[in-house]
């Protein structure tokens, strides 16, 4: 005990320390590992190209819905393939699509590239605002030059639609 | 005519908050009562003006006018009344100004029940409630009016988002804002103790039953959310760490923190600092997750009125709000006394440890939540944190809070037994082994961290019946004493008991529910069938319903186990009118406390042939995972009916001598 400091406030702020040094420690080190490794890259057909994330590596890949590139199969399967200016990648994806997945409109992939160079998607995200654009999806567009305005053709306008959560 | 009287109501609530500040202000500098009943008097009145202008929204909705743009935007002739009404806070005007009618209403009642206070005191959380009111509903008026008019009135109305049109969605933000907007109360009583420069003992009792009332709605409210994400998304999960879900997340971490510590410094005077500045940061949450929410910075799953530009609005008032709460803090705390001391081993260590590993884990949240923006705006990549982040982060801390929290109420105030909270529990720990083992070995398919998860949830709930039995003193004495003191446990007891208890019936069901899930998708003619978890699903048919304002598909799926007819299940996949958006509607089979989860999707194959994606999934105990939080929050309105946490009692007792064996 000769260690711990006499005054009783000391000791408190001690006792406090080293309660909290352990969980900080712990915290820190889990969230950067974490984020080390849980991070999702987010990639349009052309920066995946360059960037040629390993296979298997989750990723998220945006672009636009090619017009007539969706095959959905009697056995539940779908077939699209996802585009920006300069690439294309073929997405195969096994399962409900979204309500809102629309040919021409932005989509989000999340998966990983088979070593074969398709995407299997796990989940394919199109918002639920017909308006919808993914904002990564509109950002990397306007960088190649691509956008042309908001959204492509919505049923109608308006300025505020969605509501709640 | 109506609409203008509403929207004039509105400006005058405005005026009432900046006169509710000013005079509340002017009463604590004068030290004037007349001066004082004056602001209390405004802080009613701004509430009255709100009223009236939010029962004009919600009266434009009811009988559809659509002269008036918010109405127009998100409400139609053929949407069933429930939805009618919930459309006035269906929007980003009219959620806020549902925020509104919660904060001057939080602050008529803190006005009016607060007679108990000191008149300082008092005084000052009118002045700073006034001065919140003032900045949202500035922000209502000039940026963002609920009751604006269109030049030209549309024949009919957009509707609202069908997604939206579901019962637990239409009143989901009523308990959410009800719990985020509570906390503008302990915010307010926080800076006007600042300001007063004294956190004492009856302060912090004033302080918990705003927090305790808002910690419990945002928990209803988090879990009706999670609820309809579960049954009206259709992916089968209740949980997505989406930031969305996160920014609810992140203050009811702080508000349980600050339920802990305001324990502590109302028993033992000690931690005064600490819990000023999580009533501080509890209502700067609430106001982050009001940003994320409706600015849009973050891409999420779920669906909200986005608008970037207001959205900087709202960072402003934000980063005002917020700043000043903090720097106030960062001027005066310094001042405020430190407080009681404590063993290592004692209640207040126990509660410290609590509010470390709480705090700990919402910073956790906070980053993965906030690192897409961070390292966009470093390096421009774009990213997303998706739930391995979370699970790696937030559970371990969790796990650790878990472990401790069942020895926390067994240990005294001051100086604590570990032995002898060792000799309690030793029970409960081996039940908690015996379970998670037998989850392990018995379980099919084996999984050791869901059993782990298993033998926590099981090891909370064994140690609030410990608790009981400890307080009661029961196998130890006569059972007649037993239930004497059972009959005498204060509310205050029984409400922690409780939300202790919900907690550990929920951490069981999560890790149970996502342990051993099954999940099955397959494309079934009519006729056709599929096999998940020992049932058997046969899709008989599918027909055409017409809903009110939809046209559907029904699916008639009968589910059989071994042989025995188990339910119908009847998903439909509806197409709505008014925006030709299609949303399915999960079938639910509920098998004791499991569900099976049955969605019908997309029609596919010829018109000859046609075929159904249909989805099963398998949840078990599904129904304990909101079972849970709606025990915790029973729990904290138990908690909340304790007559010494009313205020005027709390300012009766100030005088009396406190007792010595009070439960937490």
């Amino acid at each position: 005990m000769s260690l711990l400091p006499k005054s009783p406030k000391a000791r408190r702020r001690l006792m406090l320390v080293a309660a909290i040094a352990p969980v900080l420690a712990l915290s820190v080190g889990l969230a950067l590992w974490g984020l080390g490794d849980s991070v999702s890259f987010f990639y349009t057909p052309s920066q995946a190209e360059q960037a040629r994330p390993a296979a298997g590596r989750s990723i998220q890949l945006g672009g636009l819905v090619a017009h007539g590139s969706v095959v959905k199969h009697a056995d539940g399967s779908v077939e699209f393939t996802v585009q920006d200016q300069h690439a294309i990648d073929k997405v195969v994806f096994q399962g409900d699509l979204p309500d809102l997945f629309r040919e021409g409109q932005g989509v989000v992939a999340v998966g990983a590239f088979r070593h074969d160079g398709v995407f299997e998607a796990k989940r394919v995200l199109a918002k639920h605002d017909e308006k919808y654009m993914p904002r990564e999806v509109s950002k990397a567009l306007k960088a190649q030059g691509e956008w042309r305005g908001d959204g492509s053709a919505p049923a109608y306008e308006s300025p505020a639609k969605q509501g709640g959560v | 005519m109506l609409v203008e009287f509403g929207a004039f109501a509105l400006a005058l609530a405005l005026a009432f908050s900046v006169l509710q500040a000013g005079l509340s202000a002017a009463a604590r500098v004068r030290r004037s009562t007349t001066l004082a009943a004056a602001g209390e008097g405004a802080a009613v009145a701004a509430f009255l003006g709100v009223a009236v202008a939010f029962a004009v929204l919600v009266h434009a909705f009811v009988v559809s006018d659509f002269s008036v743009a918010n109405v127009a935007a998100n409400s139609h002739t053929e949407k069933p009344m429930l939805y009618k009404v919930a459309g006035a806070w269906g929007s980003h005007e009219g959620s806020i100004l549902l925020w509104c009618l919660m904060l001057t209403g939080y602050g008529a009642a803190a006005a009016v029940l607060g007679r108990g206070l000191p008149r300082g005191l008092r005084a000052s959380m009118v002045a700073v409630q006034g001065a919140l009111g003032v900045v949202f509903l500035a922000y209502t008026v000039f940026a963002s009016n609920p009751l604006a008019r269109l030049a030209r009135a549309p024949v009919e109305g957009q509707s609202l988002n069908p997604l939206l049109q579901d019962p637990a969605l239409a009143v989901h933000p009523p308990f959410l804002y009800a719990g985020y907007v509570g906390m503008s109360v302990a915010f307010s009583l926080a800076l006007a103790a600042l300001i007063e420069g004294r956190v004492d003992a009856a302060w912090a009792r004033w302080v918990r039953p705003w927090a305790l009332a808002a910690w419990s709605l945002l928990t209803v409210g988090i879990t009706l959310g999670s609820f309809w994400a579960y049954y009206e998304l259709g992916w089968g999960g209740w949980w997505f760490w989406d930031p969305v879900e996160n920014a609810s997340f992140m203050p009811w971490l702080v508000a349980a923190a600050l339920l802990h510590s305001a324990v502590v410094t109302e028993k033992r005077g000690a931690l005064a600092g600490w819990t000023v500045f999580l009533a501080i940061a509890a209502f700067s949450f609430s106001m982050l997750g009001a940003f994320l929410v409706r600015s849009g910075v973050l891409t999420s799953v779920h669906a909200f009125a986005l608008d970037p530009e207001r959205g900087v609005l709202l960072l402003a008032i934000l980063g005002v709000t917020a700043g000043a709460g903090f720097s106030l803090f960062a001027w005066r705390a310094p001042a405020l006394s430190p407080g009681g001391v404590f063993a290592p081993v004692s209640r207040e260590s126990a509660l410290v440890l609590n509010n470390i590993l709480l705090a700990a884990a919402t910073a956790a949240v906070l980053l993965g939540t906030l690192y897409p923006l961070i390292r966009e705006a470093v390096t421009g990549e774009a990213i997303s944190v998706g739930p391995p982040y979370f699970n790696l982060t937030f559970t371990p801390l969790m796990a650790l809070l878990l472990l401790i929290l069942p020895a926390g109420p067994l240990l005294a105030w001051k100086r604590g037994d570990a032995a002898g909270v060792a000799q309690r529990l030793w029970a409960c720990a081996l039940l908690a082994l015996a379970v998670g083992l037998a989850g392990y070995a018995l379980v099919n398919p084996r999984q050791a961290l869901a059993s782990a998860g298993v033998g926590l949830g099981v090891w909370l709930i064994a140690g609030a019946a410990a608790e009981i039995l400890e307080r009661t003193r029961a196998f130890r004495g006569p059972a007649a004493e037993s239930w004497r003191r059972l009959a005498k446990l204060p509310r205050g007891a029984w409400g922690m008991t409780l939300a202790h208890l919900g907690l550990g019936v929920f951490v069981l069901a999560a890790f149970v529910e996502t342990g051993w899930r099954q999940e099955r998708a397959e494309t079934l003619p009519v006729g056709g069938a599929l096999d998940l978890g020992g049932y058997h699903l046969v899709l008989e048919g599918v027909s055409a319903v017409e809903g009110a304002n939809y046209d559907a598909e029904r699916g008639l799926v009968r589910v059989t186990r071994a042989g025995q007819p188990a339910c119908i299940a009847e998903p439909e996949r509806r197409a709505y009118l008014a925006d030709g958006q299609t949303t399915s509607e999960v079938a639910l089979c509920y098998r004791g406390p499991n569900h099976l989860y049955v969605v019908l999707g997309e029609r596919r194959g010829g018109e000859a042939a046609p075929v159904w994606l249909v989805r099963a999934y398998w949840n078990p105990f599904a129904s304990l995972l909101f079972l849970g939080p709606a025990i915790m929050a029973l729990g904290g309105l138990v908690s909340l009916s304790d007559r010494r946490l009313r205020l005027a009692a709390a300012a009766r007792r100030q005088a009396e001598p406190q007792p010595q064996e009070q439960p937490a």
